[in-house]
């Protein structure tokens, strides 16, 4: 995020896109409410009735996949009206003829008639977002999680430059993130261009720094992303793999595809704290310990980096797992994989790591603190990209639509979308061993619009069978109007039906994010 | 009776929610929100409330697995780590180090992050490390 949480409630628009933020970030849905309750207009943007949506003062129930199209039409009618900022577009951002150009394409007449939005209702959400003084934009995996993900959260950057709701407080661009630390395991560099603290690993001399401190010659080649790790082991590029703490066969889209991969592996290794159905097909099981058995750091959605700590000891026989991987780099010959604690793990990092560096045990133990954090007397930043960017002017990008890869066509006529429900974390086995969130859901539940339920003769907890070109689901679904027509949302929280046997691998080319969110599939009452 | 309150954060979404576990002999018997925390203000959602009871299911891994004529066993950690290190460092002999890739965790700490790049990078000399992030 920009921005930090609690910033939120003081905006006078929240501009929400693609999240569905009360199931899956509860906390922060309360400030969303809280800002509305002060007087913030509240937009949600979203194929679907979330709660969110439900209490917005403007829902746009915009076709799935239609984002590029609506946010450049908005724009184009921001132009149009005057209601940019002119002074910060000239003095904090580049590249705005080109993407210009690029909105001039989309009139909001023609977008209208591809979102499925009316005219007016484009108009208004322009003005509000544009004019109010404080605008803020949240977004989830409604965004990013599509083959054209990346074109996505290029335009929210475009729109926030455009009208200079950036590098305030209360106003800036936010991503929420979905698990506890996978803001942390990209700040950690659990990514295969950069080192902690996002070094790219082909810069000489940063690969340099860490050669020195970790004693050993590094690559400085850019390693491989999942689904090319996956298309690795399949194809036989990739033979050795380490997973730790995933259920990747449950999790990464079109199942049938990631066991063939995973099985083809000449060797796997898979630490975690269940026997996950990853964990099944491994050569090696590391049995690690939890949360709550262990002491360390995670970093949240706004940057914050704060502790977790010891309460119990881990059963007998599991081991931290920043124990067993030290241990395992020392049985590498690595000469510094010594630790006595978690804390000298994260000494080391932040030695090496520029945003990191005024970030220690005993400070973060007393204060609340954000990176980036350069030395020990700085505070910390609540909020980004204030004087300038990060790579000093911000830059506009020409957009252009592409639809999604898999449409609906006569034979698969839906769209199947996917997503959390309030209860549950993931592929569950976490949440699923909690018996009070057990029973408050114990199954899963897909939904669907009461025309098309009726059509196919499903009443309301009858069970649809659902086809992809990828395989067939039956799942129980709830009907109303929550999802709109034609369409089908399921959520991929449990074994029995998992959504995640049907999608494809569609990704985006940037990114290499799949497509999660738009699947053409066929509907069939279940008998 | 041993009974404590451990401070600590939530393990399920990016909020970052601040808890109190409360420890009763050993074992975790409630989560209780932090009223001091800034961004929670002393709430938690129902996945925060009942974030400690998969913690202590009977269901936990309690001994590493190594699979033998097609089944997992049990084995030592001696055993565990040594056909690790010899497979991981025949691979890497015979195909090269871009044969090799690390899947690291966003329900892991820093810490742990920290060094399962370190240990992709520095003892396999490859970049071949990424988590589901992008997922």
């Amino acid at each position: 995020m920009t921005n930090s949480i609690p910033e939120i409630e003081d905006a006078d628009c929240v501009f929400v896109i693609g999240s569905n933020t009360s199931e899956a970030h509860p906390l922060i849905a309360h400030r969303v409410f809280r800002a509305k309750t002060k007087g913030a207009k509240l937009i949600a943007i979203d194929p679907r009735k979330t709660q969110v949506a439900q209490q917005a003062d403007i829902h746009v129930r915009i076709h799935y996949g239609t984002d590029v199209v609506f946010l450049n039409a908005m724009m184009n009618e921001i132009l149009r009206n005057g209601w940019h900022n002119q002074q910060f577009i000239e003095e904090r951002t580049e590249g705005f003829e080109d993407f210009e150009k690029a909105v001039q394409e989309f009139p909001i007449e023609k977008a209208s008639e591809i979102c499925c939005v009316p005219v007016d209702v484009m108009r208004e959400v322009a003005r509000i977002y544009a004019t109010s003084s404080i605008s803020t934009i949240l977004y989830t995996l409604g965004i990013t999680e599509h083959s054209h993900g990346v074109d996505n959260v290029k335009s929210l950057a475009n729109l926030a430059m455009l009208t200079g709701h950036i590098g305030k407080p209360s106003s800036g661009v936010n991503p929420l993130r979905g698990q506890n630390n996978v803001q942390g395991a990209c700040d950690m560099g659990a990514l295969p261009n950069v080192y902690p603290g996002y070094q790219v690993v082909t810069d000489i001399v940063t690969r340099e720094k860490f050669q020195k401190a970790w004693g050993v010659p590094l690559s400085g080649e850019v390693g491989i992303t999942i689904p090319d790790m996956m298309d690795g082991l399949i194809d036989g590029s990739v033979k050795g793999m380490y997973i730790f703490g995933e259920n990747s066969v449950e999790s990464d889209p079109n199942i049938h595809h990631v066991r063939k991969a995973l099985t083809s592996a000449e060797f796997l290794v898979v630490q975690d704290i269940f026997l996950t159905k990853t964990a099944e097909l491994a050569h090696v099981v590391l049995p690690g310990a939890a949360w709550s058995e262990v002491e360390g750091t995670y970093t949240n959605t706004e940057r914050k980096v704060q502790r977790i700590r010891k309460a119990v000891e881990p059963p007998e026989g599991a081991r931290p797992n920043w124990v067993i991987l030290s241990e395992l780099g020392r049985r590498l010959g690595l000469k510094n994989m010594d630790y006595g604690s978690a804390r000298e793990v994260f000494d080391e990092m932040t030695s090496l790591t520029p945003s990191f560096s005024g970030i220690t045990y005993d400070r973060i133990d007393e204060m609340d603190i954000q990176w980036p954090c350069p030395s020990q007397d700085h505070p910390g930043t609540q909020y980004l990209h204030k004087d300038q960017f990060a790579r000093g002017k911000g830059l506009f990008h020409a957009i252009r639509y592409r639809p999604s890869e898999e449409m609906p066509d006569e034979e698969y006529p839906f769209i199947l979308t996917t997503g959390r429900r309030y209860a549950h974390y993931h592929t569950r086995t976490m949440t699923g061993r909690c018996q009070s969130l057990h029973r408050e859901f114990p199954g899963p539940m897909a939904q669907m619009h009461f025309s098309d339920a009726e059509r196919l003769g499903v009443a309301d907890g009858g069970s649809v069978e659902v086809t992809s070109r990828r395989g067939k689901v039956v799942t129980p679904v709830s009907v109303g109007d929550i999802v709109p027509e034609g369409s089908i949302f399921m959520d991929f929280h449990f074994e029995e039906a998992n959504p995640n046997w049907l999608l494809g691998t569609y990704l985006d080319p940037v990114s290499k994010t799949p497509d999660y969110k738009v699947c053409a599939v066929k509907l069939e009452k279940h008998l | 009776m041993d009974y404590e309150f451990v401070k600590t954060t939530c393990p399920f979404c990016g909020c970052g929610c601040q808890m109190f576990l409360e420890v009763m002999e050993g074992k975790l018997v409630r989560t209780i929100p932090d009223r001091g925390a800034q961004m929670n203000e002393g709430k938690l959602c129902i996945k925060g409330w009942n974030a400690h009871q998969f913690v202590q299911s009977p269901d936990r891994l309690t001994a590493p697995l190594i699979r033998k004529n097609g089944k997992l066993r049990e084995c030592s950690w001696e055993e565990a780590f040594g056909e690790i290190v010899s497979n991981l460092s025949t691979i890497r002999e015979k195909h090269g180090s871009e044969s090799l890739a690390f899947l690291s965790s966003a329900r892991c700490s820093n810490e742990e992050n920290y060094l399962l790049q370190k240990l992709c990078r520095a003892g396999f000399e490859t970049n071949n490390v990424d988590h589901c992030a992008r997922l």
